[in-house]
């Protein structure tokens, strides 16, 4: 598991993946709470012509994603989340004297994964430092991390938002990815006031974080919020981070400041404690609004870490630690550089590939990004790119779509709208994942392929598939059976039906024969009610155009 | 039998002559007859017979685990050891017991060597006298020696020299023979110094060639575990069983040899001995340099090309070892926060008040004066003034033993020590950084460079106390380096300490009784 000297190279810019994102159910949030914030530069060209006096915001990032990975980055210990407290300790990890760290091959190879999907150049050789500070839960009293030499710089996320009047417009935008470091994660330090004593958990201690930090290239919440959706999904399809903000495997600080266009930026304050994406819009522009508010009273803004409080919606100033740290940082001793290789070409001789982290084999192994993805789903199969989004956004989604393609006739633009609208609609109402879903992929289609071939209606259709969330594992044609809902397609009953509603309403006839054809939906409907929908809508048209005449 | 080199010893163990339980009795005997010299923090009696019935019963069925299995060994105070206390010589660490051995302790055990106890030293490896340390200071052995008594009239209990340090309970516990080689660090000539004050052989081996996982850091980019030895030979045994690379400590290099015997005979003819001219250092002792020029002249004698050559940075040594070392020091002394383990304070109004105190009441003054100062180096208005600045000179430093040898030089020859061992008394006159400065000032810049060194004793002082040489080579030529060692070794008739026999055993035991008074204060 562990690489004493890991290998090492340059990545050639070989990938032009630029990601391409929107997220229909974060930027449905987004976009409630945006209302209240309307600076957010969607469209920039409009801020420009604004008046140049208006502040503006700038959001820069600092995500930390812990690494996705059967041990810690520098010990043997295993990583779960909310195992019991402190059974997952080596010696390393707390920090007993006469102990080193060993790096996690692992965890190299995971962000340098991350670094090739994010478009970074991956530093053939990075170096490791110790950041010291003082608290409870660094048993160390020193963070090991990536100062000088981080090991992916100078990457891209290219990520999406919907602007435009009805939100329908798809933009892109991108974020500078400054570097992605490799570091330690600290213990939880847990306070009971009513003792007040501090109980230090150190299952997390030594945990591996790739720190990526972004540019302050976003201007808002929402731009931030779709930023870390998208990174989401980056870090879930390569693996290297299970990306759960309320678990805290991805931490966000947001860094902000407003200034005037084209003026240098503003004093920044750092926000934190922020624990899912729609937070991280709520906090960013709560905390535009402020600054705004603290410089258009005169006021200067602090240099300072605020704390996002979910509750109140506001941000609020943290008690400082020390005051102004001075972390004394210096290089890490016990550990040599890092190498990374370029390709098995590239190795020394006297390395053994398997101990060698070899940048072309993880290249070689990056998996479909979502943006890529997107744009297969929206070529091979004609839908909407926000459809798209919806597919790509929920685990499985994907997959599911593609199965229930494959046992049906029917056009995947029809299938799209059962399952993003019927399908999705039923899982959110019931915070249920797609894997959970009791209508597996097959019986959707079997239920859809009844309807494509004219067995029953469509509106029968969705009853039937509502009946079959109910009761699962009871197959569409059962129900159907059952409860007897085929479609009517026998002549002589829907004749006779129909002769009935002519005859009841002399009215409608008469508006129909003097030319108004869309009475005759009116008496349509009043032969699907009398059929509880299951009439063939085509016959039975026909049926009233003939007797109407 | 006690003062058999490990070979001997060895031989007599497969032969029956000597059994090791009896060997460990002996050992522990011996323990109990020096106490006054302090070299032991912790005895491990119990441990030891156990260990030594298993020696035994291998031995027995004539499947011994190798040259080690039943020779009694001694281990410093800053090397892990399960179950087993390793305080450092600190009020820190005095009741701290690892949960795991470090390597090359384990890989002693795995041999089948026999662990007698803890030894003592300065508190956190940090000083050159061994006389700094929570458990009072060490006495070396020669100071009871008929050399020292007769020469100087000594009276025992006052006039006593040290041995040394850091490692001098290690180096006190080899030289009295209650065990056949120890473990000591080696940071700045921890091992090397107190080797020379106490007639030892001792290897500071390449840095990286034996596994730090285990060893409590003092610096980790100079640290290495040192041998002490009464002899070459045993010297290049342990050397053997310890070197190369471990899982556990990524700064381990392979070792280049596994080659453990010495030749019998080695030509020095076809060598090349450097004499660094800046090591005609002030207050070198006249007596010193005589045996340093004694020693040239015999490699000169014997056809080795003998010639002087330049280090030129030597003389920034010592300031660039003392901005490094601290900056680490406070680095690595973060972690006693008295949290997992360790003092803590009674005082728990605050988290911050708990860490202070802890800190305050578990370090001495020397300790929290590096702490201070390697924290002033690193602060970020300071590091590129004074921490990158020293990493500049110590690579200058490194250059200059890379450019000796690289003209072809095999060995340089310098003295270990200025003089040799002073007197208690003396000695803490003057506070513990001066004194490091001046005692290190040989052996500093080896670890600087990462380079193996090894302190040769060459001849008793007027005084009766040892004086030791010291041979550096280039990265990863240890063996060769011990090779040359053995050369002088076998020319130098450095004596024995048994040669002098036991001196009056009840005046050792009023001193010791006297030492317990002062060290309970």
């Amino acid at each position: 598991m562990a690489a004493s000297s890991v290998a090492a190279s340059e990545l050639l810019h070989s990938m032009n993946k630029r990601l391409s994102i929107v997220y229909p159910k974060a930027s449905f949030v987004i976009r409630r709470i945006n209302t209240s914030s309307p600076r957010c530069g969607s469209q920039p060209q409009l801020r420009a012509k604004r008046a140049p006096q208006q502040l503006v915001g700038v959001v820069g990032l600092e995500v930390h994603a812990q690494i996705n990975s059967n041990t810690k980055l520098f010990s043997g210990s295993g990583v779960r989340f909310s195992a019991p407290p402190n059974s997952l300790v080596s010696p390393f990890d707390a920090s007993l004297p006469g102990t080193l760290p060993v790096l996690n091959k692992r965890c190299v190879e995971a962000a340098v994964m991350t670094g090739l999907a994010l478009d970074c150049t991956i530093n053939r050789k990075s170096l490791f430092d110790r950041k010291h500070y003082f608290y409870a839960d660094l048993p160390a009293g020193y963070q090991i991390t990536q100062q000088r030499r981080p090991i992916a710089v100078d990457g891209m996320l290219t990520y999406s938002l919907l602007g435009g009047k009805k939100r329908s417009q798809v933009i892109r935008k991108t974020v500078s990815i400054k570097q992605i470091q490799l570091e330690q994660d600290s213990g939880k330090s847990l306070h009971d006031d009513l003792r007040s004593q501090t109980l230090i958990d150190l299952n997390r201690a030594g945990v591996g974080l790739m720190e990526l930090v972004m540019e302050p290239d976003m201007s808002c919440g929402e731009e931030a919020a779709a930023a870390v959706r998208e990174l989401q999904l980056i870090l879930q399809a390569l693996g290297t981070c299970q990306g759960n903000m309320s678990e805290g495997q991805l931490r966000v600080d947001a860094n902000v400041s407003v200034h005037r266009p084209g003026e240098p930026l503003g004093v920044r304050t750092e926000v934190k404690n922020i624990n899912s994406v729609r937070y991280l819009a709520r906090a960013i522009d709560y905390e535009i609004k402020r600054q705004i508010g603290v410089l258009q009273r005169g006021g200067a803004v602090q240099n300072e870490t605020r704390a996002y409080d979910s509750k109140s919606g506001e941000t609020i100033p943290m008690r400082d630690k020390e005051g102004l740290q001075d972390y004394r940082f210096m290089p890490e001793p016990n550990l040599p550089p890092l190498i990374v290789y370029e390709d098995n070409a590239s190795l020394p001789s006297g390395i053994d590939a398997c101990q060698a982290v070899v940048v072309q084999k993880i290249r070689e192994g990056l998996p479909e990004l979502p943006s890529v993805k997107r744009d297969r789903l929206v070529q091979t199969y004609g839908i909407l790119p926000e459809h798209s989004f919806t597919l790509v956004n929920e685990d499985g989604l994907v997959e599911y779509f593609e199965a229930v393609l494959k046992a049906t006739k029917m056009q995947p633009r029809k299938v799209i709208g059962w399952v993003t609208n019927e399908l999705v609609g039923h899982l959110k109402q019931q915070d249920m994942s797609v894997n959970q879903s009791p209508i597996s992929p097959s019986a959707l289609a079997e239920l859809l392929e009844l309807q494509e071939t004219g067995h029953i209606s469509s509106s029968v259709a969705k009853q039937v598939f509502q009946e079959m969330w109910r009761s699962s594992g009871r197959t569409a044609p059962e129900i159907i059976q059952e409860q007897d809902l085929g479609l009517v397609s026998d002549t002589a009953q829907l004749h006779s039906i129909c002769q009935k509603v002519v005859d009841s309403h002399p009215d409608e006839v008469h508006a129909i024969r003097n030319g108004n054809e869309k009475v005759l939906n009116k008496l349509m409907g009043l032969v699907q009610k009398e059929t509880k929908g299951r009439a063939d809508p085509v016959l039975v048209r026909a049926i009233l155009r003939e007797k109407t005449s | 039998m006690l003062s058999l080199t490990i070979r001997e010893v060895s031989l007599a163990l497969r032969e029956g002559r000597i059994s090791p339980t009896e060997l460990c009795r002996k050992c522990l005997n011996r323990i109990k007859k020096t106490q006054h010299l302090n070299a032991y923090i912790s005895v491990t009696e119990e441990l030891a017979l156990k260990q030594a019935q298993e020696a035994e019963t291998r031995l027995l069925q004539g499947a011994p685990k190798g040259p080690l299995d039943g020779i009694p060994f001694a281990v410093k105070d800053n090397f892990c050891t399960e179950k087993i206390k390793t305080t450092c010589a600190s009020r820190m660490l005095k009741d701290y017991t690892p949960p795991y051995n470090a390597t090359v302790v384990q890989k002693l055990f795995d041999q089948g060597a026999v662990l007698m106890g803890k030894t003592n030293m300065d508190e956190f490896a940090m000083g050159a006298g061994s006389t700094d340390g929570a458990f009072g200071p060490v006495r070396n052995p020669w100071s009871y020696a008929a050399p020292y008594r007769e020469q100087t009239g000594a009276a025992p209990d006052s006039d006593w020299v040290i041995t040394g340090g850091s490692s001098g309970g290690s180096a006190a516990a080899v030289a009295s023979l209650t065990g056949y080689l120890a473990l000591g660090s080696d940071t700045g000539g921890s091992t090397r110094n107190p080797g020379a004050l106490c007639g030892l052989v001792a290897l500071k081996p390449t840095y990286g060639l034996l596994s730090r996982h285990g060893l409590i850091p003092l610096v980790n980019s100079m640290d290495v575990p040192g041998i002490m030895t009464r002899s070459v030979s045993d010297a290049a045994i342990v050397l053997g069983i310890l070197q190369g690379t471990d899982i556990r400590d990524s700064t381990t290099v392979p070792a280049p040899s596994s080659l453990t015997e010495l030749p019998e005979y080695f030509d020095v003819k076809n060598i090349c001995v450097g004499i660094p001219k800046e090591y005609h250092a002030p207050g070198l002792s006249e007596e010193t340099l005589a045996q340093w020029s004694r020693v040239a002249d015999m490699f000169e004698r014997a056809g080795a090309r003998v010639k002087q050559v330049s280090l030129p940075h030597t003389q920034y040594s010592i300031l660039c070892y003392r901005v490094l070392c601290y900056a680490e020091v406070a680095s690595n002394m973060a972690r006693f926060d008295g949290l997992e383990y360790g003092h803590r304070s009674e005082v728990n109004s605050s988290t911050e008040a708990m860490y202070a105190l802890s800190r305050h009441e578990g370090f001495n003054d020397v300790v929290r004066e590096r702490i201070l100062s390697g924290n002033y180096f690193l602060l970020k208005q300071n590091y590129q003034h004074y921490f990158v600045k020293a990493q500049k000179v110590r690579r200058l430093i490194a250059d200059d033993f890379k450019h000796v040898f690289g003209l072809g030089v095999d060995v340089l020859l310098t003295p270990t020590t200025l003089t040799d061992a002073a007197r208690y008394a003396d000695f803490i006159q003057e506070d513990n950084q001066t004194r490091s400065m001046q005692e290190d000032v040989f052996t500093q810049p080896v670890n600087l460079a990462g380079l193996p060194a090894v302190s040769v004793p060459t001849a008793l002082s007027r005084r009766g106390l040892p004086i030791g040489l010291q041979l550096i080579g280039p990265a990863l030529q240890d063996q060769k380096l011990l090779s040359v060692s053995q050369w002088i070794e076998q020319r130098v008739g450095f004596p024995s300490i048994s040669h002098y026999g036991e001196s009056s055993e009840g005046r050792h035991d009023t001193g010791m009784t006297k030492r317990e008074q002062t060290s309970a204060v």
